[in-house]
């Protein structure tokens, strides 16, 4: 007999296998970010908010009240939640796309007023239930179904490093942070961190995740690593980049 | 809780704006969502002077995108939450409407309506009811209330959050930038001494216990992963829309009994015919009037009866034809003759309908 998988309390069992192609990212960051629910024994408080694109699929992956928004919508749907109920934990999870250009002008505006919601952005660098096209955060050269020839920086400009634009816009009180499925430990901890910020009150809270999509990427398993660690990592620095009381620090800390 | 905005009768000489933000507040709404455009911006002016008095809540958001989703989201919470705009706002407002649509919340948005597509023409049009009633990639399962006045606002905006709460369809207070920006007198109440009992709001989310262990999660998508799923949750909406429907539906007849010649019009273009068809009669002319105070759903059996009763039709509206185009589909069959009279984005005095009235039975 196989040992059941372990999966976060918080995670619903009726609902597995969850429904993410083999190789994607979002099952990783969803597991992280369900430890860190139960770490901070918040279940019942939370509500959580998917976008459109792949994140939609997890609308009932977790044992939380959910709501799946529309492309780039669920910033202000999880604004409206916690303005009328501050005492609700609000997350909203979505893609690069529905973040840092569908969403863009939400995720600014939130996090300029400060809102005191969670946002997380799971960065693959392409749009991903389209079939792959290019997205803010298409790295140059890369190959999309919309940049066949590789993205040309020269007409499409270059990717959007979305956590340090929204660290060089919130104010003092904000977390911000960019973690990666190559390291999930440290992931969990910013996305705990990012969670504590929300209840404690302080400010906007915010976690980019470097994800990967094997299934528009077109690679094998050493490659979609490979692709992760170093091409994506290369440009999109892992690390801490505000904390509360702390200012701004350095990425890769 | 704080007291109540609005505890006894009170004659008021006020513009539309502030008998919405009036009516709200004695409606027991919580948040305001809101986005600045004319001529709906002292909805938010009033509100946000007035809220903190009574203990409720405004958020300037970023649009009308944002305006629309997080009235969704306060409405999820559990909150009576209402939103105001016009114009392009109210395009905006059609993606978010739709979710609401889907997901069967009861948001309540004001409209007042301004000239299109245009900027600057901010004062005054009709030309917002096929957004309104059918906007959005849907089929437009949503109430719409147009109103003909200050009164009507402020009762309607009222009714609207008790319609929305009971139906749990979007709901809409259609009104114009003549109604939003002109004073007039009306009375003021507590609804609930008129014996209009307020529905309390629920939570859609964020309930009492833990989810999964007290109770299953309440999980809301607009997300089906075959036709026939999407078809089974769309058909049972209209299902249900279709039988609270005659429910719903309002409208205002007058002198229609015998009328050769009715004249339809909705919202305050009925103020006019109300004029015209009181001076056609003085002066021996058998003409009566009709409005549809519900343009979603529409009276259906009244319209029915009335083309089946009178000769001669005359739809009158400051839009070309959007308010013909939902009657005509009611009328449809009918051998009674239908004329128009269209001024899009212009306003129409009694004189010019009573003119016209008397051009179509001459002919």
């Amino acid at each position: 007999m196989q040992p059941a998988p372990v999966m976060p309390k918080t995670w619903r069992v009726d609902t597995k296998p969850h429904k993410f192609c083999p190789g994607c990212g979002h099952g990783l960051i969803l597991k992280c970010l369900g430890e860190a629910i139960d770490d901070l024994e918040i279940q019942s408080r939370v509500v959580y908010g998917c976008d459109i694109g792949c994140s939609l699929l997890s609308w009932d992956l977790f044992n939380l009240d959910t709501v799946q928004a529309h492309h780039g919508r669920t910033t202000p749907v999880m604004t409206g939640i916690k303005r009328a109920r501050p005492e609700l934990i609000c997350i909203a999870y979505m893609g690069d796309g529905g973040g840092y250009s569908i969403g863009v002008q939400h995720l600014v505006s939130s996090a300029m007023r400060n809102e005191k919601i969670t946002v997380i952005v799971a960065n693959n660098t392409q749009y991903a239930m389209t079939g792959g096209q290019m997205a803010p955060t298409t790295l140059p050269g890369q190959k999309t179904e919309t940049s066949p020839f590789g993205r040309d920086p020269g007409t499409t400009g270059m990717p959007f490093r979305g956590a340090e634009m929204i660290s060089s816009i919130v104010q003092e009180g904000a977390y911000v942070a960019r973690g990666s499925i190559a390291n999930l430990r440290q992931l969990t901890g910013y996305l705990k961190k990012a969670l504590k910020n929300q209840i404690e009150g302080k400010g906007f809270s915010f976690v980019e995740a470097l994800s990967s999509c094997p299934t528009n990427w077109r690679t094998d398993a050493a490659r979609t690593w490979e692709f992760i660690e170093k091409d994506m990592a290369g440009y999109f620095k892992v690390g801490e980049i505000k904390i509360p009381g702390r200012g701004e620090v350095t990425a890769d800390a | 809780m704080s007291e109540k905005a609005v505890t006894e009768e009170k004659r008021v000489f006020m513009t539309g704006n502030e008998v919405v933000a009036w009516a709200a507040l004695a409606a027991g709404a919580d948040i305001m969502y809101g986005y600045p455009i004319t001529p709906q911006n002292e909805v938010m002016h009033y509100w946000t002077r007035l809220a903190p008095k009574y203990d409720k809540k405004f958020l300037q958001t970023e649009d009308e995108l944002s305006a629309g989703f997080a009235t969704a989201g306060g409405v999820m919470a559990g909150r009576k939450a209402f939103t105001a705009t016009a114009g392009s706002g109210s395009v905006l407002m059609q993606e978010p409407m739709a979710m609401a649509e889907m997901m069967r919340l009861p948001t309540v948005a004001v409209l007042q309506q301004r000239g299109g597509p245009s900027t600057a023409t901010v004062i005054y049009s009709q030309q917002e009811v096929t957004l309104t009633t059918i906007g959005g990639n849907g089929e437009g399962m949503r109430v719409v209330y147009s109103t003909a006045g200050h009164q009507e606002l402020y009762d309607y905006t009222i009714k609207a959050f008790n319609t929305a709460w009971k139906y749990r369809f979007p709901t809409f207070v259609l009104g114009d930038g003549y109604q939003a920006k002109m004073r007039e007198p009306l009375t003021i109440y507590d609804p609930e001494t008129r014996g209009i009992s307020l529905l309390e709001p629920e939570p859609f989310v964020g309930k009492e216990g833990e989810p999964g262990k007290d109770r299953p999660p309440a999980q809301y998508r607009n997300t089906f992963n075959l036709e026939e799923e999407l078809y089974e949750k769309v058909m049972s909406d209209i299902r249900e829309f279709e039988k609270v429907a005659p429910e719903i539906a309002e409208y205002e007849s007058m002198e229609t009994e015998g009328a050769e010649l009715v004249v339809i019009a909705h919202g305050i273009v009925f103020r006019a015919v109300r004029e015209a068809v009181a001076n056609l009669r003085q002066q021996r002319f058998r003409v009566g009037g009709f409005r549809p105070v519900t343009l979603r759903p529409l009276p259906v059996t009244q319209i029915k009866e009335l083309v089946a009763g009178a000769p001669k039709i005359l739809l009158v509206e400051s839009s070309y034809g959007q308010m013909a185009r939902l009657l005509k589909e009611v009328a449809c069959g009918s051998a009674t003759e239908i004329s128009t009279f269209f001024k899009p984005g212009v306003g129409i005095t009694a004189g010019e309908v009573e003119a016209r009235v008397k051009e179509i039975i001459k002919s």
